[in-house]
């Protein structure tokens, strides 16, 4: 009989989407969802629109969403494709929403404004530029078919993944990273060029120093929290112990952040030439990569099987989910498209549980609804069919 | 559809910031039906302006005077400079009335991947301005430096700093309780004075 996880201090906390409206938005015209604060479940064939309302979810939260897509791809297209192109623009897409927060009501809205670079927010129908108020405001985090490799891929697909973690606990890590990758460009060009201007390689190699310590001081305590969470964790999951493998994630740890600042400063300097034949910096958290052992038998993640490396990557969505909960009161939304089917009939029963333990809003997809009976009772079932969602 | 004119008019008005081609027609609609009142004011106010409006050869502000207004001005103090991005940004800024000194703006900040250089920006008739002229101490004391919260605002301020060092002048940046990303343009006069007023060396 395994032991029970650990209560989570303050009890389930609630955060929730109860309502998704969507124009335009790819192979959605125009749609309205009204769901509780119970998990959501979606079943429909290939093709029928599931994906993509995780999709639109995903854009509450800062970033590109979870396709990474470009700023005008998600507009919907239409119209018979015969010249053998996709088909002609709809209107730009938005998405709005309306989630239930312990400090009541809280209504988001994004989209492509056209005329626009950038994609669009408003919280509370006032104009945001910076995607730190939603991060401020809520956590999405997603797991996706096209993640289950992410173990055996190149580390910036863990990068990516840990740098999502972050956010839920540090909202203002996504402009540090924005600025610092910026910085970086602007470097990486200049160098390119053959400009040697002294003074403004060393101010873009000030930016990267200040803005890429405060990207790896937060993802370094945000895996001390995760390793922590996970200690506490799910039992029928395996237990993943995270490490933070890199340069500055080790001059973190033997100094203060400032004399990192300043180390990674110099480096930078000095590595100018080799920089610049090589096309790209050699030093700084771009180059960190995020390294997972399965706890208990201490192997590397990427040496277990598939449902078992599947697992592993759960745990560590379910144990910040946990983390934020317990931290924040707010945990936070979870997309799972295509999870649910690739888990064992236990680990099933043990994530729905988790879910439900977590009062977390996920949102699951799969072809078949009979994977999901052992939440009869405890989720909202729709069926998507062909661009359009109806309650079961 | 109008004729030529009235077409021409209307992609004129649509190249504003601010308009679509949608509130471009609405708007030349508007001036048309309001011929007296406002399309040839507006036309006789704009081939003045044309004609008139120059570039400040001391700070870069837009004026019908050359030195502008404000550096013409002798009441204001010269010894302090502020240097902004560009003149939306000197207007917030003198809207707030927090600011007694002179100007200098750069119009625009530096950034690689959009070809701008530290020679395409009022740089170098900043570090003249600041250094006076021969060996003599020029008459600046202090330089604040009022560029945006933005990635390319503080990569600029990096470097002005990092040219103006040495000179003697006091190099002082804006208290930015203003939001990063955040542009003064943007920022309400209470906040803008108030980092002002507390304004930090570098
Ligand atoms: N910009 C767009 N405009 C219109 N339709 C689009 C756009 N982008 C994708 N689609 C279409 O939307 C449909 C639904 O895609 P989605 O990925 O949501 O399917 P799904 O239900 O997740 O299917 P699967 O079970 O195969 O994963 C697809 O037919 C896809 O081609
Ligand atoms: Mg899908
Ligand atoms: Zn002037």
């Amino acid at each position: 009989m395994p032991a029970q996880p650990l209560p989570i201090p303050g009890g389930p906390a609630k955060l929730a989407l109860v309502r998704l409206s969507l124009s335009d938005f790819r192979c959605y015209r125009r749609l309205r969802l009204e769901c509780g604060p119970e998990p959501v479940v979606l079943t429909g064939a290939n093709g029928a629109g599931k994906t993509n309302l995780l999709e639109a979810v995903s854009f509450l939260a800062p970033g590109r969403g979870l396709r990474r897509a470009s700023l005008a791809e998600p507009d919907r297209r239409h119209g018979p494709a015969d010249d053998g192109r996709s088909g002609e623009p709809g209107g730009s897409w938005a998405v709005a929403a309306v989630l239930a927060t312990p400090s009541g009501p809280l209504a988001i809205g994004t989209g492509r404004e056209a005329g626009t670079e950038r994609r669009a927010v408003r919280i509370d129908g006032v104009p945001r530029s910076g995607q730190k108020d939603l991060a401020e405001r809520l956590s999405v985090v997603w797991l996706t078919p096209e993640m289950d490799r992410i173990f055996v891929e190149a580390p910036k697909s863990r990068r990516r993944l840990l740098d999502r973690l972050v956010y839920g606990f540090h909202p203002e890590h996504a402009a540090a990273l924005s600025a610092y990758e910026h910085c970086q460009r602007e470097r990486t060009r200049l160098l390119g060029e053959g400009v040697r201007d002294d003074a403004w390689l060393g101010a873009l190699e000030d930016g990267m120093a200040r803005h890429g310590i405060a990207v790896a001081a937060a993802r370094r305590v945000t895996v001390e929290r995760l390793d922590r969470s996970a200690r506490a964790g799910w039992p029928q999951f395996p237990r993943a112990t995270l490490a933070l493998t890199g340069d500055v994630d080790r001059w973190l740890e033997a100094m203060p952040a400032v004399d990192a600042e300043e180390r990674l400063r110099g480096g930078l300097k000095a590595a100018r030439d080799g920089d610049a034949a090589l096309g790209k910096a050699q030093l700084g958290p771009h180059r960190s990569d995020l390294a997972v052992r399965e706890t208990t038998r201490g192997l590397a993640a990427s040496e277990g099987s598939t449902g078992e490396q599947k697992a592993l990557l759960l745990s560590i969505v379910l144990a910040h989910a946990r983390a934020l909960a317990a931290e924040r009161g707010l945990p936070p939304i979870l997309l799972l498209d295509e999870v649910a089917a690739h888990l064992d009939r236990s680990r099933r029963a043990a994530l729905f549980d988790a879910l439900h333990d977590l009062g977390c809003q996920a949102w699951l997809t799969g072809t078949d609804e009979e994977v999901f009976g052992g939440l009869a009772g405890r989720a909202r079932f729709f069926r998507v069919f062909d661009a359009t969602v109806t309650p079961r | 559809m109008g004729g030529p004119e009235i077409e021409r008019l209307i992609e004129l008005l649509a190249r504003l910031p601010g308009l679509g081609p949608r509130s471009a027609r609405r708007a030349a609609l508007h001036l048309m039906k309001r011929r007296e009142a406002l399309l040839e004011p507006l036309a006789d106010a704009m081939t003045t302006a044309a004609r008139a409006i120059q570039v400040c050869s001391v700070c870069g502000n837009l004026d019908s005077r050359d030195p502008c207004g404000l550096c013409a001005d002798g009441k204001r103090d010269a010894s302090v400079v502020c240097v902004v991005e560009d003149v939306a940004d000197l207007w917030a800024i003198e809207r707030s009335g927090a600011f007694r000194g002179r100007y200098h703006v750069l119009g625009g900040v530096l950034s690689a991947l959009d070809g701008t250089g530290p020679d395409d920006l009022r740089i170098a008739s900043l570090v003249a301005r600041v250094r006076g002229p021969g060996d003599a101490p020029g008459e600046v004391r202090e330089v604040v430096i009022a560029t945006n919260a933005t990635v390319e605002g503080q990569t600029t301020a990096h470097y002005i700093a990092d040219r103006l060092a040495g000179t003697g002048v006091a190099i002082t940046r804006l208290a930015h309780g203003v939001p990063v990303g955040g542009e003064l343009d943007y920022l309400d006069d209470g906040t803008l004075s108030a980092a002002l007023r507390a304004r930090r060396a570098v």
